[in-house]
């Protein structure tokens, strides 16, 4: 927090602060959210393409926006350490990529496990091999179980919003978990688009870790019994339970999640078109690739409906079984090879034939909007066939 | 202008292709139009292939990545059709009919025949321009390649105004805000280090973008058909 900013309610600067026009990277639009975040410490790994980001970050912490500010030894190192930094009551930040997110795997349900509200942006990239450094979210599919809520932005604007988001829910004592904020690689980070900024000098509240419901660490006086006898060295009813009753604390304060998520982010999805048949339902990028097929397809008199799912977990089953009630044909694309957003859909809607699991792209190439295009076709006509 | 226009430049690294995009990009909603802006590369290292994509609408533009069907190619250096340091092949792949293809080279390249055939096919209009000589010439270093392209590209397109693109020009090199990778950076402070003063960069790099438009020159399809390879009408716009 720089000398000029002042604390406003987080509500305000989401939906109120007056904004005005920029012409920015999704790169340049982490950092701006980040100036705003009233962070104490941001801890860094270069890694393509997220290292742009954290750069700018560090120039904010040059700039006297944080408080502290280093680059770490490796992307394990940067996420033990914000966790350490956050277990000491700071509010934090960092960000990473591809393979730098699996370097890091093991850190991420032990942020959940701690319930630490650490805010990571992860810019997804393909991982190895065949190595690629190209846009591709296939590690969120990865992480669609460590216990951490996940947001998955649209294009640069969402990637400003969302981080900011983000603090806003994950630091609700009754939620108090670890939140990642994806965009697509390079489609959102080094994209130069219109993003509406509000003004640099109003800011979200500190944290309070007096509010949290686990107690910040003294490292003064650190609590060995917790740290040193964890659950694991015992082999009782007791300890069996309390890992399991904790494992279910974690999934039900993620479930908790959803009215803050509801509150600050206007809803875990946005339906439109809401009365049509045939849905395009997707996430990231791939929702934007669907808004040029959507205008397509009206334009020449197919009535389709498109679903934007940006809160990935908690995930909106119920609001997806909703939307698509009166749905025939629900195509999901998708910017990776394993079709992880298709399945996580068709686990929660009732005859789910009519879920068509792709075009998926991966590999760093654009989806373009005839592949999209051609998918609802190819969908329609095995529907009237009778096949679906 | 009243359709979108996608534009794909290619060429190598270190030739300016991703600021050459971000300046014809930022005039473009300087004019007041919707633009998007993306780069395309591998791990960066100069002369490997680079590509950017500019978008420019009059209504709001969502898809992102690679343009894949271009209404004009810009192609930086000679090597990106000749060894296909290029990320389509052929380097004009998905070209709209009526498509543009602006090429930096002093002569015309001497494309093959199944390539010439396709482009007459699609109706394409070929254009030259040694934007390079261009750029050393006027501008004092290779560096402004990339300036004497975005002046050939407003010799044969009419997508943004000189005044827009002077003032994204001197915003690009000017303000102390813009973001830049570790090695644009550094061939930033070697263009900068070739002039006295920022203002006098931009005054040189306009004069490179007025010289190019007017030298560019509209490759007649019938000349290499009959075995010639001189360029015989100049551009029309």
């Amino acid at each position: 927090m720089s000398k000029k900013q002042c604390v406003v309610d987080p509500a305000y600067l989401f939906f109120e602060a007056v904004r005005e026009p920029a012409f920015i990277t999704g790169s340049q639009a982490v950092a701006e959210a980040v100036k705003r975040a009233n962070v104490d410490m941001a801890i860094a790994y270069p890694i393509t393409p997220q290292s742009e980001s954290m750069h700018l970050v560090g120039e904010l912490y040059d700039k006297g926006f944080i408080k502290d500010y280093y680059r770490g030894e490796n992307e394990f190192a940067v996420m033990a350490a914000v966790h350490g930094a956050s277990l000491g009551g700071g509010r934090v930040f960092t960000a990473t990529s591809g393979p730098g997110t699996l370097r890091a795997m093991e850190m991420f349900p032990v942020w959940a496990g701690s319930r630490q509200p650490i805010v990571c942006a992860f810019m997804c990239r393909g991982v190895s091999l065949p190595p690629s450094i190209q846009p591709e979210n296939i590690e969120m599919g990865m992480l669609l179980d460590t216990g951490m809520l996940m947001f998955h932005a649209e294009n640069a604007q969402d990637f400003f919003d969302m981080i900011l988001q983000a603090y806003a829910i994950a630091e609700q004592p009754d939620v108090h978990l670890p939140a990642g904020v994806f965009a697509d690689g390079f489609f959102v980070t080094h994209t130069r688009e219109k993003v509406m900024l509000p003004s640099e000098e109003a800011i979200l509240p500190c944290y309070d870790p007096s509010r949290a419901p686990v107690p910040p660490l003294d490292m003064e006086t650190p609590p060995i019994r917790t740290v040193r006898d964890p659950l694991l060295n015992k082999s009782n009813f007791i300890s069996y339970a309390a890992n399991a009753s904790w494992h279910q604390e974690v999934l039900a304060a993620s479930e908790r999640a959803r009215k803050y998520i509801n509150k600050y982010m206007n809803g875990l999805l946005e339906v439109e078109n809401p009365a049509a048949r045939i849905f395009l339902a997707a996430s990231g990028t791939a929702v934007s690739q669907c808004r040029e097929a959507v205008r397509d397809l009206q334009d020449e008199g197919t009535d389709v409906g498109l679903i934007k799912v940006k809160s990935i977990r908690p995930f909106p089953a119920e609001e997806l079984a909703a939307a698509t009630n009166s749905a025939d044909l629900i195509v999901v694309p998708e910017f990776n090879a394993g079709g992880w957003l298709a399945r996580e859909i068709k686990a929660c809607l009732e005859h789910n034939s009519r879920v068509v699991a792709g075009p998926r792209v991966f590999g760093g190439m654009t989806m373009p909007k005839e592949l999209i295009i051609s998918e609802v076709k190819r969908a329609l006509s095995r529907k009237i066939a009778g096949r679906i | 202008m009243n359709k979108k226009i996608y534009i794909r430049m290619s060429g190598l690294g270190g030739q300016g292709v991703v600021t050459a995009a971000h300046i014809l990009g930022t005039a473009a909603t300087r004019d007041g139009k919707e633009s998007t802006v993306n780069p395309f590369f591998g791990a960066e290292k100069r002369l490997a292939p680079t590509e950017s994509y500019v978008r420019i609408s009059p209504e709001r533009i969502y898809e992102k990545g690679e343009v894949l069907f271009p209404n004009i190619i810009m192609i930086f250096h000679p090597d990106v059709i000749t060894l296909g340091k290029c990320y389509t092949m052929p380097f004009f792949a998905g070209l709209q009919p009526g498509g543009k293809v602006l090429i930096n080279a002093d002569t015309p390249l001497e494309l093959n025949g199944d390539d010439l055939e396709e482009l007459a096919q699609l109706n394409a209009q070929i254009f030259y321009i040694p934007a390079t000589r261009i750029a050393s010439e006027i501008g004092g270093t290779e560096l402004s390649t990339n300036m004497a392209m975005l002046g050939g590209l407003m010799g044969i397109a009419d997508l943004v105004s000189y005044e827009a693109l002077t003032e994204s020009l001197q915003e690009r090199f000017s303000g102390g805000k813009f973001v830049a990778s570790g090695t644009t950076a550094a061939l930033d402070d070697i263009l900068k280090s070739k002039y006295e003063k920022v203002a006098q960069l931009v005054e040189k790099n306009k004069e490179v973008i007025e010289k190019a438009a007017a030298a560019v020159k509209r490759y007649d399809f019938n000349s290499q058909a009959e075995g010639g390879r001189e360029i015989n009408s100049v551009c029309c716009g």
